[in-house]
């Protein structure tokens, strides 16, 4: 079936089976593959989107389920926490493989949203459902106080 | 930077009309030069006329950062920021691109990245940077010794130029024999800490490319249902209800009975597809044991006679100083199989070329291994194999197995086709845990003797376990005298001064396939050494610090494995620990590198323990970018506890219990606090990082855990098979 999504701002149609995982779509499909397959079970969090600038595992949202969503990935996110985000991933170095990065973001972006100053137990409590087999967690909790220092400035 | 990341990216661009030079070395090894028409040279750095430097990177990015380090090297010899500077990767050369610790093979694994390449390619951009300059000298009419090359300008005599102005007349000069390299003195960005990764940008906005991303233009997904027990082979199967999904291809059986592949338009396709088919296995030869019966026989083998006398001592003379000992220190320890589970699940493509030819794309951490299994697979000659080395979404070991493995069902899965598309092949998350290759299990009892004072009198250390070594390419260089080192590294050569030390060896079968794992051996030896140290030293009453120092005397190992002991143990206020807090410490040698570690936690076994802290220091000589060795560590501590604390892969009649990451959960954020390392500085040749702050992470845990709980025995792993709860 024809399916129309609302991502990055763009309207696509699209040809998905219902229950279709939005996360093949986008990567299959609309080859935007900075969203990452990772467990396929909502127990990883590389796959993380927006929904409406929610945070939402794209490998357990099935397509036909957010067609009236505005949908965001990681190509798409452009706003000054997720610039704040990403500049302070740079400045320390918060990467290693990077293959869970895109997701960390995605989830960083969501909790600042939220909450612009998290504590680091706020921070682990939100952050804990997207995994980094590399253990990059430590420059995750730093890179997200000093993402909300950039914002602050 | 950009990355090219384009599907024939990959030196081909060095075709170009352009004038460039290249600087690498010949087949022989000799330093060479030349421009793009002589390809009887594999280069290491590339200059282009419009003055763009470019890295050729033997050695894959699993997330290490060889690819920083490789091009902080050229950058500093050449004169360069790192701004000025790209990298590429290389393509499968292994006369060329080896890894000059492996012999003819090009790879990356042991922590050697560095190590190996750190005169290598400073040669080449030293080579680079003279030949430039003797260019500029001859053309300006200058000495060359008035030239340098200060931020990617060629200066001196009054006269600057861009590096590209000279590229041309470079490439006509003869490469010199032996480059000056820089003294240390020199170094602006070798050890420089404010030195970032090349690859944060792309890998923090998702524009990095990994193998998963690639879409070839008509490309198939391939995925394969393999057989529930380790070893079975296909005797048929009904894709009747594979039929039913919009876009299955079709199935087919692997030649080798291995397994049925299922071909579709797209990966959901693929996945759907393929849990819709119905194989038939014939499961006569397959494995049947469960994990508890491999655990009875390694314990078994370990009360057994052993089969090897690993270091050649005299095992009477242990055993009757171990009779004769005041107090005996005895535990006996069991190591799990663990998986890999690299984020970023196995997949590879494969494509035929317009010539004949074949093109693997691939996050390949040994690219010859595939080379040569293609090469016979397509029965093609070397040179026809062309590899596309990709970004890998982590590796810990997986993406190496001795036989290719994923690489070679791709290529067989390929070889069924008509070979008009592109195949590629995809593992779940499902595949990786179920179908893997294991970290294998192992066992050890050890038995301490003492004198009344706490001094050692002999030291019984028994190893069984399955060897990863043997039957594999690896075995004439791993195995000797019947001795696979990978199963007793970091015991029969513990730089502890350890009077009337055995050490023996039993080789159980192979339970599954059995592949090395972010530290090999070091995994368990380094746990059973430093459990038995803290032990030793509570048995002789001696704060375990004070203790292992006394082990520590007599050389430069001892020496720099000390001096790491002591910085950790400083940097963590060890002996001081907050109320409420229990340190544990561990110190181990692997890979070259030295590595102490202080772990720092609340609460106890049985109501719930806490990491609150790690302190790490870390001796590996020469750090080319401190920074990116911090991260290693912390990295490798947390891959290190992670495990230790609750993953295990067991098997029940031979098939694999655990499917995902809910059943094999991953260390996540909240389960460890901040860690702090701190590296020694030093002047030494640089030495593995990618490895070494493993195995020292789970000892220093359990050491904290048993001190902070009454009578635990942590004999099992992971901890909480010995009742260990965490919060
Ligand atoms: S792939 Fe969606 S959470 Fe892991
Ligand atoms: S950076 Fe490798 S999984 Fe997170």
């Amino acid at each position: 079936m024809t399916i129309t999504l609302k991502l990055n701002g763009k309207t696509h149609d699209v040809e998905a089976e219902p229950g279709t995982p939005l996360l093949w779509v986008i990567r299959d499909e609309l080859k935007l593959t900075g969203t990452k397959f990772g467990c396929g079970v909502a127990s990883c969090g590389a796959c993380t989107v927006h929904l409406n600038g929610e945070p939402v595992r794209s490998c357990q949202t099935y397509v036909e389920d957010v067609e009236d969503a505005e949908i965001t990935t990681i190509e798409g996110i452009d706003n000054p926490i997720a610039k704040a985000v990403q500049q302070a991933w740079m400045e320390l170095d918060v990467v290693q493989c990077g293959y869970c990065q895109s997701g960390q973001v995605m989830s960083a972006v969501g909790l600042l949203s939220e909450n612009p100053k998290p504590s680091a137990e706020e921070i682990d409590e939100y952050m804990y459902g997207n995994a980094c087999r590399c253990a990059t967690y430590q420059r995750i909790r730093a890179g997200i106080q000093r993402a909300s220092e950039i914002m602050e400035a | 930077m950009t990355l090219n990341t384009s599907r024939r990216g990959f030196l081909k661009g060095a075709a170009a009309a352009t004038a460039v030079l290249l600087v690498g070395t010949r087949p022989d090894g000799a330093i060479a030069a030349a421009n793009a028409e002589n390809t009887a040279l594999n280069p290491f750095v590339k200059i282009n006329a419009d003055g763009r430097v470019t890295a050729i990177i033997k050695h894959f990015e699993k997330g290490q950062g060889p690819a920083t380090g490789l091009s902080t090297l050229i950058a500093e010899e050449l004169g360069l920021s790192m701004d000025q500077i790209d990298y590429e990767f290389a393509p499968s050369n292994p006369q060329v691109y080896n890894n000059l610790l492996f012999g003819p093979f090009q790879g990356t694994g042991g922590s050697t990245a560095m190590a190996n390449s750190f005169v290598q390619y400073r040669n080449a951009g030293a080579a680079a940077r003279e030949m430039l300059i003797q260019a500029a000298a001859q053309e300006w009419g200058v000495a060359s010794t008035d030239l340098s090359i200060e931020n990617g300008v060629i200066q001196g005599a009054g006269k600057s130029a861009s590096l590209g102005d000279f590229v041309a007349a470079a490439a006509q000069i003869e490469a010199p024999a032996e480059p000056r390299l820089k003294d240390p003195s020199e170094f602006r960005l070798i050890g420089n800490p404010d030195v970032r990764r090349l690859d944060s940008e792309i890998k923090g906005n998702g524009k990095a490319i990994y193998a998963m991303d690639l879409h070839l233009p008509n490309q198939m997904i391939a995925m394969i249902a393999r057989s529930p027990q380790k070893g079975g082979t296909v005797t048929g199967f009904d894709d009747t209800g594979s039929k039913d999904v919009k876009g299955f291809i079709r199935a087919a059986t692997l030649p080798t009975g291995a397994g049925v592949v299922v071909y579709a338009e797209n990966t959901w396709a693929a996945m759907q597809a393929r849990d819709a088919l119905d194989v038939s296995w014939d499961l006569s030869a397959a494995e049947t044991r469960s994990s508890d019966e491999i655990r009875d026989e390694i314990l078994a083998a370990l009360e057994a006679e052993p089969e090897y006398n690993v270091t050649k001592a005299d095992q009477a003379a242990t055993l009757s100083a171990i009779d004769d000992a005041a107090t005996v220190v005895e535990r006996t320890f069991y190591f799990p199989l663990l998986a890999h589970a690299p984020m970023e699940p196995l997949n590879c493509t494969i494509e035929a070329t317009a010539d004949g030819g074949i093109v693997l794309h691939d996050g390949s951490q040994m690219p010859t291994g595939p080379h040569m299994a293609l090469a016979q697979i397509f029965q093609l000659p070397m040179e026809k194999i062309q590899i596309n080395t990709l970004l890998a979404g982590g590796s810990f070991g997986r993406r190496a197995t001795p036989d290719a493995d994923y690489q070679v069902e791709a290529a067989l899965a390929f070889a069924l086709t008509d070979r008009s598309r592109p195949v590629k092949l995809v593992w779940s998350r499902e595949d990786d845990l179920r179908s893997g290759y294991y970290r294998p299990a192992f066992g050890h009892k050890v038995r301490v003797g003492l004198d009344s004072d706490g001094h050692i009198l002999g030291w019984d250390h028994r190893i069984a376990g399955q060897s990863i070594m043997k039957g594999t390419a690896f075995e004439a260089m791993m195995v000797h005298d019947g001795v696979d080192h990978s199963s007793v590294e970091g015991v029969s050569d513990t730089p502890y001064q350890i009077p009337g030390m055995f050490v023996g060896l039993t080789d159980t079968k192979k339970a599954t396939s059995t592949l090395w794992w972010r530290s090999v051996g070091h995994t368990h030896t380094a746990y059973a050494m430093e459990v038995m140290m803290d032990l030793a030293a509570e048995a002789a009453g001696v704060d375990p610090v004070e203790y292992r120092l006394r082990h520590l005397t007599g050389g430069k190992d001892q020496e720099r494995l000390a001096g790491v002991l002591k910085l950790a143990a400083e940097k963590a206020s060890w002996g001081a620990a907050p109320d409420g807090r229990t340190q544990g410490i561990a110190v181990h040698k692997s890979f070259g590198s030295y590595a102490a570690e202080v772990v720092e936690i609340s609460g106890n076994a049985e109501d719930g323990v806490k990491i609150e802290k790690v302190t790490c220091a870390v001796d590996c000589g020469l750090a080319v970018n401190p920074d990116v060795v911090k991260a290693q560590m912390e990295g490798g501590i947390g891959y290190g506890i992670g495990h230790v604390m609750r993953d295990q892969i067991t098997l029940t009649g031979g098939e694999v219990d655990q499917y995902n990451f809910p059943d094999y959960e991953p260390l996540r954020i909240g389960d460890i606090g901040a860690i702090d390392v701190h590296v020694v500085p030093s002047a030494e040749a640089p030495t593995g990082v990618g490895e070494p702050g493993t195995p020292p992470s789970a000892p220093a845990l359990a050491n904290a855990v048993a001190r902070a709980s009454t009578d635990l025995i942590l004999s099992d792993l992971p901890m909480t098979e010995s009742n260990v709860s965490f919060v």
